[in-house]
């Protein structure tokens, strides 16, 4: 076991994945030379040379169209998309293709390709540097998509991704790849499963859901919430798509009352379905309104980006709103 | 021929006659001036951001030749769609230090308070359009542009700024398509600075030149050298007189190198040797200008104290002013993303501002960035 920081855990996951199967290569703008603009792929390419991990010329489309075709030809390709704000030309690629492979081709055409890419905010990136569209990959049936938010599932969950026959989308919160958040993570190759929440910490009154970095942010306000004598449930989702609905409907009928925290903009974010999910099946059980915590309807702004990233004042206010109705 | 390079400037600064534009000795030596204080800003640019003051800061270092060549190759009444390494067109279109400064800072005094990362300026005055970082998304943009010009019977054109990684962008060939069918008023003016980041131009394409692109969409191709203010002055305004005569799109590639790091957050040793960078260092288009002016007697060591101080003290007055600016509001930030609010976004911002009256809020502005 080593201390590692999440970049560390993501550089050591595709070090064991590329040690592991012969299958993965690794492509993505400036990830051979120069390890990557975060040095996510630092020292891979030295270590595995250029014909598994090598740059690509700047376009997305061209980069996920090229990992499709490795992906349903016998590699396991995990590309990277430099921010997650520039995927966007590879939309195309990722919603109407990857996506749609096995199921249109009845199965004769997989597409298992792991996509990172680092989202969120965070690092005073501004409109093009920050955002954390989960929702819009959500929405595409056939994508999975992975956010988690600490060393050690950082690791097991890209690994398991990597592992999956399926296409994944794994998003990384950069904002945590430093040192605030180290962990000890195993030497060597293990799972973490997809589709399965992680509860950080145990609690009676609220349930806090979360997952990338907010998980932190929620820690962050149950901790203060306790010094208030209120108990927090945080549940941390690690996988958006499946969803563990099982894990989020114990959760919320344990305390009965719920806290969802999310960058992203409130409307159309992912937390509208988890409200929408607690609504129609545990209902009965809520003592209060579900509530949401999140991103406002604006672009992401930079100087005000700590105005704007949800934080701790602003869960807690949400955690007295539930408490007091 | 889409391989040769226009070039005017010398090393020695001979250069024949007939080659040079038919700029007056005063336009010549504003150009030199307008370099000069490119120069001093980039360098301010760093500085601030090396000692905290700013969060980021893209140099253009190396690039100044071109974009005062562009400048003063361009009418006021053309769109630019600029790349965010083009500082210097931006005050030489008349953009004010101060103007440049609150965008750096993200100050309440920005035109979109402090929305934008560093280095993303819009301004409007200039017909400088506001900058994204996507890459390659504003060259069909441009030749949207151009296309209402010439519907309302304009005598302007737009010009799009990319780099060679540009090139490799969905944007770049939509445009260039786009703007050949259309016979669009328009010059994709391509910053050909050798690197994309840590990507080499080797790795993005295996074109022989990026002008030879130009031939598969049916349209003129040019190389420039990029360190030659001259040199590039003449191709734009080539290239945009054509446009202007309804003759359609050039693409015009100037040879250039990014001579310092991609952004402040970029180590170049890493991927680049240092030799390759001394070997352009040599030619750095403001020495290659001042001889070409110091044979004209245009030049000499006077004018250059009074060049570089006076483009210091503009600076460091501008600086200082804008560093007085206080920040935005919190509730600007709800402002421009409609012209009339939701009333959801309403509510969303007077949540806010309670809770920020009440002293609840905890975020900390610690957000650093690595890239
Ligand atoms: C669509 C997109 N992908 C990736 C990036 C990240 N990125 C920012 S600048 C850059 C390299 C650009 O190189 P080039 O076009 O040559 O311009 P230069 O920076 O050299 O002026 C990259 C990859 C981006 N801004 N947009
Ligand atoms: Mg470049």
């Amino acid at each position: 076991m080593a201390v590692k920081t999440v970049l560390n855990a993501v550089n050591d996951a595709l070090r064991t994945a590329l040690r592991h199967d012969e299958r993965v290569v690794i492509l993505g703008e400036d990830v051979g030379k120069t390890g990557g603009v975060f040095r996510a792929t630092d020292g891979l390419q030295a270590e595995f040379g250029e014909a598994r991990v090598f740059d690509t010329p700047l376009a997305e489309g061209g980069i996920i169209g090229v990992a499709i075709g490795m992906a349903l030809n016998g590699l396991k390709p995990v590309p990277e998309i430099q921010f997650l704000d520039f995927i966007y030309p590879a939309f195309d690629q990722i919603v109407n293709e990857a996506a749609k492979f096995r199921y249109r081709s009845g199965g004769e055409y997989p597409c298992p390709l792991v996509i990172r890419s680092p989202a969120g905010g965070g690092i005073k990136g501004g409109h093009y540097h920050s955002q954390s569209s989960e929702a819009y990959f959500a929405h595409t049936p056939g994508l999975k998509v992975v956010m988690p938010s600490t060393p050690h599932d950082v690791k097991g969950l890209l690994l398991a991704s990597i592992e999956d026959p399926d296409p994944v989308l794994f998003l990384e919160p950069k904002r945590i790849y430093h040192k605030k958040f180290t962990e000890e993570v195993p030497e060597g190759f293990y799972t973490v499963p997809i589709g399965k929440a992680r509860t950080h910490r145990e609690g009676d009154d609220v349930t806090l859901v979360a997952w990338g970095a907010m998980v932190h942010v929620c820690l962050e306000a149950a901790e203060k919430a306790s010094e208030r004598g209120v108990s927090c449930e945080v549940l941390d989702l690690r996988t958006i798509v499946p969803l563990d609905v099982e894990s989020v409907l114990a959760a919320a009928k344990k305390t009965g009352r719920v806290v969802i925290v999310h960058e992203a903009p409130r409307t159309a974010g992912f937390g509208a379905e988890i409200s929408a999910i607690i609504a129609e099946r545990a209902i009965e059980w809520m003592e209060a309104p579900i509530a949401r915590v999140a991103g406002f309807d604006t672009p992401f702004p930079y100087t005000l980006e700590h105005v704007y990233l949800p934080d701790a004042g602003r869960v807690l206010a949400a955690i007295d709103h539930v408490m007091g109705y | 021929m889409a391989s040769e390079v226009l070039s005017i400037l010398t090393a020695d600064g001979r250069v024949s006659p007939s080659a040079v534009p038919d700029l007056d000795d005063g336009r010549l030596r504003e150009m030199y001036r307008l370099m000069v204080l490119t120069r001093a800003f980039d360098d301010r640019g760093m500085n601030l951001q090396r000692q905290g003051r700013i969060g980021f800061y893209v140099p253009s270092r190396g690039e100044e030749g071109l974009q005062i060549g562009c400048a003063f190759a361009l009418g006021k009444d053309d769109w630019i769609f600029p790349s965010y390494r083009i500082p210097g067109l931006a005050i030489a279109r008349g953009a004010s230090l101060e103007t440049m400064l609150h965008q750096v800072y993200g100050t309440g005094r920005d035109a979109c308070s402090g929305r934008q990362m560093p280095c993303h300026y819009s301004l409007r005055p200039q017909n400088f359009v506001s900058i994204s970082s996507p890459i390659g998304t504003r060259i069909p943009q441009a030749v949207g542009a151009a296309l209402a010009m010439r519907y309302r019977g304009e005598r302007s054109i737009a010009i799009a700024f990319f780099g060679d990684g540009g090139t490799s962008s969905d944007g770049f060939h939509l445009g260039l398509n786009f703007g050949a069918v259309y016979d669009a008023p328009v010059v994709f003016f391509c910053q050909n600075n050798q690197w994309a980041i840590s990507v080499p131009i080797e790795k993005q394409t295996r074109s022989e030149t990026i002008a030879i692109k130009a031939t598969a969409y049916g349209i003129p191709g040019v190389r420039v050298d990029g360190n030659d203010v001259l040199a590039v002055y003449a191709a734009t305004k080539a290239a945009a007189d054509r446009a202007r005569e309804g003759l359609g799109p050039t693409l015009i590639e100037a040879l250039t190198f990014r001579m310092g790091p991609h952004s402040s957050s970029d180590d170049p040793t890493r991927y680049r040797p240092k030799e390759k960078v001394a070997e352009w260092e040599k030619d750095d288009p403001l020495r290659r200008f001042q001889v070409f002016l110091a044979r004209r007697k245009l030049w000499d060591e006077e004018f250059e104290k009074t060049c570089v101080e006076e483009a210091k003290e503009a600076i460091s007055a501008a600086v200082t002013a804008v560093e007085k600016a206080p920040p935005p509001a919190p509730e600007t930030m709800f402002e421009g993303v409609f012209e009339t609010p939701p009333a959801e976004l309403a509510l969303q911002r007077d949540a806010l501002i309670r809770l920020s009256a009440s002293g609840q809020l905890t975020g900390r502005d610690d957000g650093y960035f690595p890239l």
